[in-house]
């Protein structure tokens, strides 16, 4: 529980923040420092690779470097898996930033207060137009993004968003700052039934470093967004490391063991994994994954789609169409299309700059052929708003 | 066990609908091109439609893939609740789709198993509307016999976990339900190969549905047509009535009623 972790600054919540009664950080947190990536051996893996159900100790081995050399066997599994529970569907979406206005200073983010980028933040006309020219793509689900200001994209302006996008999707997810359960709650009446945070690492220490200021500075109050995005009602909770903030085994080891109790004390809730490496960002070309290749992401795919083989796994735009192409074969089941990272692009009147560079801009059509031409199915929605 | 009485072409009855095939597809997990195929090579006459799937017409429409002449069962998956089900099932009257209602209340996203009090209450409530209500659930012999009294057209129990392929599971369990309920029985989850399939009609299940099982095989018309052979064979055996099953391969050797016949010798 928040209150028994050790009270350094940024493990401490800020005025206002809602603390949840539960103890889901100190038993991931405790996993996490108990995981030694490097004291598997082939027999772990080999034991996990063969197991029925995987263990959360399964989930350790097929994540080491031991299981490099398995990686073949991981991905033929995750792939049996994948078919089994979702069969040949591939959901497809898109995401659709706001604003780009952000009070934090995660050294690593393209938005960071301070990073010298065009500000800009879309009213409700601007939102409509580009929700509309989405919708003519032929999308049915959203995901909608801002930076990390409460003053500038306020829970109401999030909210107004949303009950827009009400209007031409059936499937509304968000990815913006942490709040409250009761925000959480008036965001769902509003149209949404999807919220993904990323916690970024799950080195509490690497996350002091990395987040010097703003409220993204409060690991606990993050960590804790997907159970008041849960208590306030939303559907489903999506899960994620920066891959290459930290040891990345470390950090994929932990975002499972977070995802997992989660759906253990929600069984309702929809889970999601994404799975982000680091991208250059405007003004640092030097912010890159650095230890964290594609093999290495694969490995990560493919042990979260055994360890959780309910899960529904994103493969984001930051990587390139080829390991798309391949990842949508092994484990993933959501694929974003005709992405845009900056604000206003859907329509063509960019007015801010982007979070990220994206790798796949791929348009709607065509990430629809490609996944036809894989004898997978498209799939636009997948849920009712009820 | 002596043979089944049955009408002249053995037809399954469902609410006031009769059908031939006793096989329920599902639409699920694969392809939509191959829909009609899968159909036809399924003799099926009942396809079920998940309606969060269905569109509203910008890209392929599922409802477009199904062939005429195919009784649409919508299901109410993706509804935790009773009063979700209810909704989606609405909805699904709204948009045409008839009135026939698969109800699925799940709210569990590991297992995917059934939640039983929800969807007896959901089944109360839409049996009421006029819905022929097809409830989908983990089988229960108390919760069987409440979902006939609120109305139910049939009852679907798993035969394992949704999607698992992991077969018949619950064997006793369905076989209870066989003797007990009046109403048809149909097996709905878990059957992963042809010979389950035929297995729990010869138990005298009344009909099975599936989808996994065919949407992740290599072929997928060619699974659907072997489900339907097995579907009609496990039909013609019940019918048939079964053979006797030796419980031992030989008699005991000194049977114990040999006394018997011991103390007639010497009266």
């Amino acid at each position: 529980m928040a209150n028994n972790v050790a009270p350094i600054e940024h493990m401490t919540y800020m005025d206002g923040m809602e603390a949840v009664s539960s103890d889901i950080l100190e038993r991931t947190l405790l996993a996490a420092g108990a995981y030694d990536p490097s004291r598997y051996t082939s027999a772990d893996v080999r034991r996990a690779l063969s197991a029925r159900e995987c263990s959360s100790e399964d989930f350790a081995a097929l994540l080491s470097p031991a299981a490099v050399p398995f990686l073949e066997e991981m991905a033929q599994k995750a792939r049996r898996e994948t078919r089994s529970r979702f069969g040949n569907s591939v959901s497809v979406f898109t995401p659709l930033y706001i604003a780009n206005y952000c009070e934090n200073e995660c050294v690593y983010c393209g938005f960071k207060r301070g990073n010298a980028i065009r500000r800009s933040r879309l009213d409700a006309e601007e939102i409509e137009r580009e929700m509309k020219s989405i919708a003519a793509s032929g999308l049915e689900e959203v995901l909608i993004l801002t930076g990390e200001s409460g003053g500038m994209s306020s829970v109401a302006y999030i909210g107004e968003a949303c009950g827009i996008a009400r209007k031409y999707f059936r499937v509304v997810g968000l990815e913006i700052y942490p709040v409250n359960s009761a925000d959480y709650a008036y965001l769902h009446r509003c149209g949404a039934d999807f919220v993904t945070i990323f916690q970024e690492t799950y080195d509490t220490e690497r996350y002091r470093v990395l987040h010097p200021g703003g409220r993204k500075r409060i690991f606990p109050y993050r960590f804790y967004s997907q159970e008041r995005a849960l208590v306030g009602g939303m559907r489903g909770v999506g899960f994620a490391a920066l891959l290459g903030l930290a040891d990345f085994r470390k950090d994929a080891f932990a975002t499972g063991i977070h995802a997992r109790l989660i759906q253990k004390k929600y069984p309702h809730a929809e889970i999601s994994f994404s799975c982000p490496r680091l991208r250059p960002i405007i003004n640092n070309e030097k912010i890159r994954p650095k230890d964290v290749g594609e093999a290495e992401l694969t490995q990560v795919i493919a042990a979260y789609r055994l360890f959780a083989p309910f899960a529904n796994i994103t493969i984001s735009s930051r990587e390139n169409a080829r390991f798309r192409d391949h990842a949508v074969n092994i484990a993933a089941t959501k694929i974003s299309a005709g992405v845009d990272v900056g604000i206003g692009g859907h329509s063509g009147r960019t007015s801010g700059d982007e979070q990220f560079e994206i790798e796949d801009g791929r348009s709607v059509d065509e990430i629809y052929n490609m996944l036809i031409s894989q004898g997978l199915q498209p799939v636009m929605s997948e849920y009712l708003y009820v | 066990m002596g043979g089944v009485r049955k009408d002249a072409q053995d037809s399954l009855l469902i609410g006031k609908h009769t059908f031939t095939s006793r096989f329920i597809l599902g639409s699920g997990k694969y392809s939509l091109k191959l829909i009609k195929a899968a159909v036809e090579n399924a003799g099926a006459q009942m396809i079920t439609l998940a309606l969060r799937r269905a569109n509203r017409g910008g890209r392929e429409n599922i409802l477009d893939y199904i062939p005429e002449g195919v009784t649409l069962l919508p299901n109410t998956s993706g509804a935790r609740t009773a009063d979700e089900a209810i909704k989606i099932a609405r909805l699904a009257r709204t948009l045409g789709c008839g009135d026939f209602v698969k109800i699925e209340v799940i709210r569990d996203t590991k297992y995917l198993l059934p939640d039983n009090y929800e969807t007896l209450k959901a089944t109360d409530v839409l049996a009421k509307e006029g819905f022929i209500v097809m409830p989908y659930m983990y089988p229960d012999l108390n919760v069987a016999r409440d979902l006939v009294n609120a109305g139910a057209a049939c009852v679907m129990p798993l035969a394992a976990p949704i999607g698992s392929n992991r077969g018949i599971q619950a064997r006793e369990f369905i076989r209870i339900l066989v003797d007990e309920i009046d109403l048809p029985i149909i097996v709905d989850a878990g059957i992963g190969r042809p010979s389950q399939a035929c297995e729990v009609m010869e138990m005298g299940v009344a009909a099975v549905m599936a989808n996994t099982a065919i949407a992740t095989a290599g072929d997928v018309a060619a699974m659907a047509e072997a489900f339907k052979k097995a579907i009609e064979a496990g039909r013609a055996a019940y019918l048939s009535g079964l053979g006797r099953v030796l419980e031992d391969a030989a008699a005991a050797s000194s049977p114990l009623t040999g006394f018997l016949q011991e103390v007639r010798d010497g009266e």
